[in-house]
């Protein structure tokens, strides 16, 4: 490839779209990194209308804890040295121990930081001039999270989510992945006609589903009793069926990644291991599926948030004590009655997106290629 | 694939989106035509108080809801025709107000005022969406490849965020005194209430919901920048086209499925919208089709749910719905015959 001037950038473009990048870093992260903030302040502090008073939370440090100067100068120290040094760091520990999985590089990053605290502080010990550095700045607490888990019944509203999530995921991968499988093998009309009806269905607003859903629900046990006796449930406020539910809902979505996954792996190969003696099922379990993972992976990473961000379904069809996350915070942001209630609220709202923030963390990756599958071929 | 192996593949799949979908759907279009009501009786009821010498005692005639053995109210289902859609549409007042040029009459008619939102919605927010999806993949393509990760990562964020957490986040920086209603009413000198007028909720939800969806066009986009064929830039570059045109007759063209793909998903989406009431708590200013439909699912003060409004609102909405789909449809339809799906 040549190397043009006319292709390099001129200086003007340059900063100005790394000033809109950083524009945009900004924007995106803005209402998130936020209400963590808030969250961790108390109400006078949260709510004040002077961004500065809402970072550092003066009432909060005097009333509650808070972090010194000192320790802010540490906390900026560790990370500049990580990111400096983050591979150097890493070798010297890869002599001893071998890091090769997630656990272990995070064990990694607790232990240096423990090891550069106590540096910092038996410095501070042997030249105490620090002490001057020692006043207080960050106020924090934990009270509001504590109010949420503890008071608020979170702890039940996050089992309930982790049951559902869990259930959604595991039942729409195991239906998508064959269904998938197949779509991607067949050239049939029927293939074909299954796919454009699940299209129709994936545009679907959820509120009609649930509308044929709950007269049915409701009345399930009386409707089912000739059919299945006594044994007839009571469908409605069950999470098992807020699961079939969301599954259903998810299909349409799963089939066609997973059959833009399937169509990646050449057929030759299956059709290698059918020459071999193998069944259909056979050769789709021991030769398709170990090298599916990264797409059945991606697959259930939008599995669960659909699972977990679901809001209409759920609030809908779950009664109180089966309630998932989601939908009990709108009975914390509706109290508007005082702001800590709202503080509290936020509170819930940080706890709601910190596994959905783990998740990009470590699955950025998969969550691209998901996005991209469907459309990029096209 | 065999007939009979792919069948035993695809039967749990399409017996869920069967059961599930398929059959809801055909409960709701039968529902929409009938009415559930209580059966009330006419009975007679003597009430005496104590009066002078004498109990007064007066009968009338009163109408109750009629009850089973076990106590509960009785319920029928009655056939009515069209006149669910009747009464949710409002035709006669719908057509007068539409001759009367007066929009404010519209609004009073709950169909056609969330009718009028969803559509708006949908039609502001797309552009919006493309051309900030567009921007940043073209500036993000730009950047060198270490901080390639890191901004892919923070722009992953609004998209991944539950929708109601993601909304509930933006009413807490302008609910209020909140950090930024502070900002624009210090930079206006003056006060302002944004959650107290239909327009400023509209431009809110319109925000959220492009700050949203940006990061999934963005995305899409950016894979297909990887794609574009450097020698085509090249030979532009040698006829002399300059960097704009590059964008407008080499880069956009060839981003041009991916820009009708996003377009499509995000028109059916967006048509969906719904978490944005909720979490803005609009309902007295702005609803959305499909929050009319939940509002009628959700049980009032005496525990009714009035399912078969929620029906006929939901037929309706799934008229909307197919003019989403069918371009989506007829496309998908043009890559069947082509061999490209």
């Amino acid at each position: 490839m040549i190397e043009t001037n006319s292709l390099k950038q001129p200086l003007s473009l340059k900063i100005s779209s790394s000033i809109f990048v950083v524009l945009w870093c900004v924007i995106a992260s803005f209402p998130i990194l936020w209400i963590t903030v808030m969250s961790v302040k108390l109400p006078i502090d949260a709510f004040s209308s002077n961004p500065l008073t809402v970072i550092f939370g003066p009432l909060t440090s005097n009333e509650r804890n808070y972090l010194s100067f000192q320790d802010l100068l540490f906390c900026t120290f560790v990370l500049t040295i990580f990111i400096k040094f983050k591979a150097k760091i890493y070798n010297f520990y890869n002599k001893f121990i071998n890091f090769n999985d997630i656990l272990n590089i995070i064990f990694f990053y607790i232990f240096t930081i423990i090891l550069f605290y106590l540096a910092f502080k038996s410095f501070n010990y042997f030249i105490p001039v620090l002490d001057v550095l020692d006043f207080k700045s960050l106020g924090y607490t934990f009270e509001h999270y504590q109010t949420v888990w503890v008071e608020r019944g979170f702890s039940i509203y996050f089992k309930n989510s982790v049951i559902v999530t869990f259930g959604v995921v595991i039942v729409s991968l195991t239906f998508g992945t064959l269904a998938g499988f197949a779509l991607a093998r067949s050239n049939s009309s029927i293939a074909f006609w299954i796919l454009v009806i699940a299209l129709i269905f994936r545009a679907l607003p959820h509120s009609i589903l649930v509308a044929g859903y709950l007269p049915f629900f409701m009345n399930s046990s009386e409707i089912l009793r000739p059919i299945l006796g006594d044994l007839a449930p009571t469908l409605f406020g069950k999470p098992m069926a807020v699961i079939a539910v969301l599954v259903a809902i998810n299909q349409p979505f799963t089939i066609w990644l997973m059959r833009s996954f399937f169509q990646n792996i050449p057929s030759e190969l299956d059709e290698a291991a059918r020459i071999d003696g193998c069944s259909h099922f056979q050769a789709f379990l021991k030769i398709i599926m170990p090298i599916m993972w990264p797409g059945v992976i991606t697959t259930g990473l939008f599995s669960f948030m659909l699972g977990y961000n679901d809001y209409l379904v759920t609030s809908l069809l779950l009664d109180a004590q089966n309630q998932t996350m989601v939908p009990a915070i709108s009975g914390l942001f509706n109290r508007d009655t005082s702001t800590t209630d709202q503080i509290v609220a936020v509170a819930a709202a940080v706890s709601i997106t910190a596994p959905l923030f783990l998740l990009v963390l470590f699955f950025q990756k998969q969550i691209v290629s998901g996005l991209t599958a469907g459309a990029v071929k096209g | 694939m065999k007939k009979k192996d792919f069948y035993l593949f695809i039967v749990p799949s399409l017996l869920m989106m069967f059961l599930f979908i398929a059959v809801p759907l055909a409960i709701v279009f039968q529902q929409s035509f009938y009415i559930t009501q209580n059966v009330f009786e006419d009975v007679e009821v003597e009430t005496c108080t104590p009066g002078f010498l004498k109990q007064i005692c007066e009968t009338e005639i009163q109408t109750k809801p009629k009850l089973d053995a076990n106590g509960n109210i009785i319920n029928v289902s009655v056939f009515v025709g069209l006149e669910n859609y009747k009464n949710l549409l409002q035709i006669e007042k719908f057509k007068k107000s539409l001759y009367s040029f007066s929009l404010s009459e519209i609004e009073k008619i709950n169909f056609w005022k969330a009718f009028r939102f969803t559509v708006t919605f949908c039609l502001i927010t797309l552009p919006l969406v493309i051309s900030l999806g567009l921007l940043i993949a073209i500036t993000v393509n730009n950047l060198t490849q270490s901080l390639k990760g890191p901004v892919i990562f923070i722009s992953l964020l609004p998209f991944i965020i539950t929708p109601i957490i993601g909304a509930l986040a933006i009413r807490w920086l302008f609910v209020g005194e909140g950090i930024l209603t502070s900002l624009i009413e210090y930079l206006l000198e003056r006060d302002i209430a944004l959650f107290a007028s239909a327009w400023t909720l509209e431009l809110l939800m319109v925000i959220y919901r492009v700050w949203h969806v940006a990061p999934f066009a963005f995305i899409v986009f950016y894979a297909g920048l990887q794609t574009v064929n450097k020698e085509t830039l090249e030979s532009a570059v040698i006829d002399g086209a300059n960097r704009f045109e590059r964008l407008r007759y080499i880069v956009i063209p060839h981003l041009m499925p991916l820009i009708i793909f996003v377009s499509l998903i995000h028109l059916m989406d967006s048509y969906r919208v719904f978490e944005e009431i909720v979490a803005f708590s609009s309902q007295a200013y702005v609803i959305s089709l499909q929050w009319l439909t939940y509002d009628f699912l959700t049980p009032d003060d005496t525990g009714n749910r009035l399912i078969n409004r929620a029906s006929t609102s939901a037929m309706l909405t799934m008229i909307g719905v197919s003019v989403i789909i069918l371009p989506l449809l007829k496309r998908t339809w043009a890559d069947y015959r082509e061999g490209n799906l």
